[in-house]
């Protein structure tokens, strides 16, 4: 979900421009040291790709159809980093040549997407990619993907002070839902024929990783996100504090301390994955 | 196709086109920022706003209608959401800041515009990463709507769009490859190297400066 | 006098054990222009390759006098220009200028200078008004002549060119040939267009499962192997050239 200039309060985007700048950083400086220039070529095709394949049409029945978003198939086959600068620069050349999402709003779609919906993607991989629920990893992770960047879209739109009611907020999700299924289908699909072509193509999560780890990671990406999303919709305990006070500064503040909260969870886990890869 | 009206507009001459990228950038957060964090009665500054960035459209010679146009892709979700959110202000502000946004890229080639970001501190491994994007976007889309064509003539189902996706997955990390073997054939030596400094002149000086102070004295006074 | 390209005994196996190149022997001369002839599949272009190390096999190559090792290799990629048959892979810069200095670039000259230097050799190819445009853009004729002039703006002492002609229209490949007549450099034409061959080179290599069967005038091999299109015997015609494989093989 690709969030438009004007949509955020001035807290919630400037809040996320500035998180998203560190975060860039950091993925940026970690895909450089792996990789040098020389991958260059290969990660602005494969993003080129994404963007192709997300115009293909996937007959669902009834007459409808679905589309990839494609986060979680690139961090399976490049990896959660590259994955990252991928996206990004995908959502940058969207903002700017489509006016498909905001510029303002790069930070946040950045973060929703490319940070924290490829490492909730990337994560059951991580943890059970290698083994016999390898399937079952794909599809959840590639479903996760798409779930927790729509949500936390919802939520910063939320936070931001849209006002949407709550049955709407239940039709929304349960969009989500189908869309972040439907992500996980046609992922696990493209995988399987992408390994009958060159089985190489798809990553194998490297034996010894710490399965404590990703499962403690996957679980704070996962409760905060949910955490942000009641923060912001939450009535009683936040409306009461608005009330008293002038401003509805701290409604703002709950909310973007949530979102700080995933953000920082990314990173750290980003961190300790990528170097638990290079030992 | 919109890519290829955007560089051609892009390609001009006029005042606005031969200014430094990075003036134009900076004025176009500042524009942005002022859209963004404007609140209240909007109509008066979203109308004088709209007619600050018709003078700038129209002085760099770019269609007016054609420019509204093409901003108001943005319009479908945005009545949408402001439809379900009952917030009507959503609107222009969307639409005014997907026309800025629109006004510097249709003035700037995007490699000049990323060298420009380049020099304001993004990250040049992303901006390489978007400028070969862009490069082969249009290649491989075509490629993709081939396949995808082929593919329904032959009856379209689930599996043999997934098996056609696989197929474009595999043709493209194989142009990938044959990128990389031509960089090397021409002594590629890891790291690429660009053809200029971005030269910030009195002219560039004047246009950020008042450039945003007019959106600036415009919220101030009317927003 | 020492010879351009001196090609011993190279082999080349791929990764998953097919023999590309079984014993390659291969000798090019200041000024020469040869055409490499032979079926698909039958090490070409793996051998073209070879010649500026982007693959390495056993045996020994040196060009104009220099081995190649891991030191020379910058210089002998200067030497040798390789114009890929896929323009679109070859032209991976935003702008065409950009994409004739990247070479130049590359060898550490000054942003000018290589700009300089780029315009000349695509006022050498005709392309000069092209130098702000998107590769993407170009026609197949146009993407194939600024690719050649992004190594002729390395002052190579040899072209090898892989299927030049393969996606342009008979225009097209006159205006290739002309250009590549009025080049100086000593030329390895790879290509299945027997005309073009016959036009623009004396000699001719005929590759044949990863040997040279015959290494003579190009007139001379085209007979021996009947290589030229021609109606099957039952429609009249010679019958099928020796070597090729039977369709639906």
């Amino acid at each position: 979900m690709h969030i438009p200039d004007g949509f955020l309060a001035t807290p919630v985007w400037a809040t996320l421009d500035a998180a998203a700048i560190p975060a860039a950083g950091v993925i940026v400086r970690r895909a450089q040291r792996e990789f040098d220039e020389s991958r260059v070529p290969l990660l602005g095709v494969m993003g080129a790709f994404v963007f192709a394949a997300q115009m293909i049409n996937f007959p669902v029945g009834i007459g409808t159809t679905g589309h990839l978003v494609g986060g979680a198939l690139l961090a399976f086959t490049l990896g959660p980093g590259a994955a990252s600068v991928v996206m990004a620069a995908i959502l940058a050349i969207q903002a700017l040549v489509f006016q498909d999402g905001g510029v303002l709003a790069l930070g946040p779609n950045i973060i929703n997407m490319a940070v924290v919906g490829v490492l909730a993607g990337y994560l059951p991989f991580h943890l059970w990619g290698a083994g016999r629920w390898r399937k079952w990893a794909i599809f959840a992770g590639a479903t996760l993907s798409v779930l927790v960047s729509a949500v936390l879209a919802l939520a910063e739109l939320l936070i931001s002070g849209v006002h949407i009611s709550a049955s709407m907020l239940g039709v929304s999700l349960a969009l989500f839902l189908v869309s972040a299924l439907l992500e996980g289908a046609i992922t696990l699909t493209v995988i399987q024929a992408l390994e009958a072509i060159q089985p190489n193509f798809v990553r194998r999560p490297a034996e010894g990783r710490s399965f404590a780890l990703g499962a403690v990671g996957l679980t704070a990406v996962l409760l905060a996100t949910v955490g942000v999303l009641f923060a912001s919709t939450a009535p009683d305990g936040i409306e009461r504090i608005i009330q008293s006070s002038p401003e509805n500064g701290y409604k703002t503040g709950a909310g973007l301390a949530g979102v700080a909260l995933v953000w920082a969870a990314c990173f750290i886990f980003g961190r300790v994955i990528t170097r638990r890869r290079s030992a | 196709m919109h890519h290829v009206v955007l560089e051609r507009w892009s390609r001009g001459n006029t005042f606005i086109h031969q200014r430094d990228p990075r003036a134009k950038i900076a004025a176009l957060i500042v524009f942005l920022v002022v859209v963004a964090t404007a609140h209240g009665e909007l109509t008066l500054l979203a109308a004088a706003l709209f007619v600050f960035l018709s003078i700038i459209a129209v002085w760099a010679r770019l269609p007016l209608f054609g420019v509204m146009a093409r901003a108001g892709v943005v319009l479908p979700f945005t009545l949408v959401f402001a439809a379900i959110a009952w917030r009507p202000a959503l609107i222009p502000k969307t639409y005014l800041s997907a026309m800025a946004v629109l006004i510097v890229v249709a003035t700037t080639p995007l490699p000049l515009l990323m060298r420009g970001m380049e020099s304001l501190g993004a990250p040049r491994f992303l901006l390489m990463v978007a400028q070969f994007l862009y490069r082969y976007l249009f290649v491989i889309v075509e490629e993709g709507q081939h396949m995808v064509s082929a593919a329904r003539s032959r009856g379209g189902s689930f599996r043999a769009a997934a098996g056609a996706l696989a197929v474009l997955f595999a043709r493209s990390y194989g142009r990938a490859e044959e990128i990389h073997r031509a960089m090397l054939a021409r002594g590629f030596p890891g790291y690429f190297r660009t053809l200029g400094a971005l030269r910030f002149r009195a002219a560039d000086g004047c246009f950020a400066v008042i450039a945003s102070a007019v959106p600036v004295l415009l919220r101030m006074t009317i927003g | 006098m020492t010879p351009l390209i001196e090609v011993r005994d190279l082999r080349f196996r791929y990764d998953d054990g097919t023999l590309a190149l079984d014993g390659i022997d291969f000798r090019l001369d200041t000024g020469e222009s040869v055409a490499v002839l032979g079926a698909n599949g039958s090490g070409k272009t793996t051998f073209v390759l070879h010649l500026n190390g982007l693959l390495t096999g056993a045996g020994s190559i040196q060009v104009c006098g220099l081995a190649m090792e891991k030191r020379n290799m910058a210089t002998i990629r200067q030497k040798i220009g390789l114009v890929f048959q896929d323009s679109e892979a070859q032209l991976f810069m935003p702008t065409v200028l950009e994409d004739v200095a990247f070479g130049l670039l590359n060898r550490g000259m000054r942003a000018d200078e290589a700009s300089d230097r780029a315009r000349a050799a695509l006022a050498t190819v005709g392309m000069v008004s092209a130098e702000s445009r998107a590769p993407y853009h170009l026609s197949a004729g146009e993407k194939k002549r600024v690719a050649i002039a992004g190594i002729l703006a390395m002052e190579p002492e040899i072209l090898v060119l892989d299927e030049p002609t393969t996606f342009l229209d008979p225009p097209g490949q006159c205006a290739l040939a002309e250009l590549l007549m009025s080049l100086p450099q000593a030329k390895i034409l790879v290509t299945h267009d027997v005309p073009f061959a016959e036009a623009m080179c004396g000699r001719a290599v005929f590759f044949e499962k990863g040997k040279i069967a015959a290494d003579g005038d190009v007139g001379e091999i085209v007979e021996r192997f009947e290589w030229r299109f021609t109606l099957p015997v039952s429609a009249g015609g010679a019958g099928r050239p020796r070597g090729a494989s039977p369709p639906g093989k």
